[in-house]
């Protein structure tokens, strides 16, 4: 049996087992930084919207809720297409892990695109953080203008680090895609698909948290 | 652990709840349900649903997409005090902003 493992197996771990939890557990210490990572921006989002409510309330009833409501339900498929492509792996399962993580990608690439088109719509009414930006479009003046300037650089940092986490993640996906297409993940070992598979569903919960907070509470 | 292969039909079922807590948190943003005063506080119930929503969604992706409910107690341990860091993060920052005189509602 030892030697069946002697592959995928490496040598400053006992067992196969051994090897796994430590990798499970070590991409959990990673997932509870980047909670705090993105709590803290929670945290200040949190802050600035008890003090200047108001603003915050005109800025948010800016955003899409029909476009934010429909990305969260690509990305929630695409949490689902990770799923069933970690299952498919640890059933070994070449080419369904292949398809599962192409659709993953296609899912995680209409997202971003959606956000391109949500971005384009802040920069031509001119509410991108920064000289120029307006608060006409929001019918703001004055205090309230430089309070909703606050809102949109939170919306901007909160979704760009979101959305930088995605484009982080589709080519490590498209990685396990040419190793899967070579055999490379089966019952024994699919340690790596699994790892990917709780990064890219820590970035969706982040979306979970994100829709409500920046669309849907005024 | 990892040698627990979850059935399709949990995948499917956690993936449709997700679905139907995504249009019950989109519907209930269209009501005003008030803010009723409980003890002197004042209580936003659309955030307190919003945010209960999402917790909810949350869970069922780290209970079951992450197999979390599967893990050993290592990982279930160190899941459970993200959550507690990220608390402490927030409430010790908001006591601090609700409890000064300079802070959180300008100039009242």
């Amino acid at each position: 049996m030892p030697d069946a493992h002697a592959s995928v197996l490496q040598h400053h771990f006992e067992t196969l087992q051994q090897q796994k939890e430590s990798s499970s557990l070590g991409m959990w210490v990673f997932i509870a930084q980047e909670v705090l990572f993105f709590g803290g921006l929670f945290a200040t989002y949190t802050v600035y919207r008890a003090m200047y409510h108001d603003a915050f309330a005109a800025a948010s009833h800016h955003l899409n809720v029909t476009l934010g409501a429909a990305n969260t339900a690509v990305l929630i498929c695409s949490s689902l297409t990770m799923a069933m492509a970690v299952h498919a792996a640890a059933l070994g399962r070449r080419k369904q892990i292949v398809a599962w993580l192409l659709s993953t990608v296609l899912l995680g690439a209409i997202f971003l695109g959606v956000k391109v088109v949500e971005y384009r719509e802040k920069w031509e009414l001119h509410l991108i953080p920064g000289p120029s930006f307006s608060a006409h479009a929001l019918h703001l003046e004055g205090d309230a203008a430089s309070h909703a300037q606050i809102y949109y650089s939170l919306y901007f940092a909160m979704t760009g680090l979101h959305a930088l986490h995605m484009i982080i993640g589709i080519p490590i996906i498209l990685g396990l895609a040419v190793f899967a297409w070579k055999g490379r993940y089966g019952p024994e070992w699919s340690t790596p698909v699994e790892m990917t598979g709780l990064y890219w569903h820590f970035v969706d919960i982040v979306w979970i948290f994100l829709f409500p907070f920046l669309y849907l509470i005024h | 652990m990892s040698e627990h292969v979850v059935p399709i039909r949990t995948y499917v079922g956690v993936f449709l709840a997700l679905l139907v807590l995504t249009c019950a948190t989109v519907a209930v943003a269209r009501l005003d349900l008030g803010e009723p005063e409980v003890a002197g506080l004042r209580l936003p119930l659309n955030v307190i649903v919003a945010i209960t929503i999402a917790c909810a969604k949350a869970l069922l992706v780290i209970l079951f997409f992450m197999h979390v409910k599967y893990s050993g107690r290592l990982v279930q341990l160190v899941v459970a005090s993200s959550f507690v860091w990220l608390f402490i993060l927030i409430a010790i920052t908001m006591s601090d902003y609700v409890s000064r005189g300079w802070s959180i509602h300008p100039g009242i």
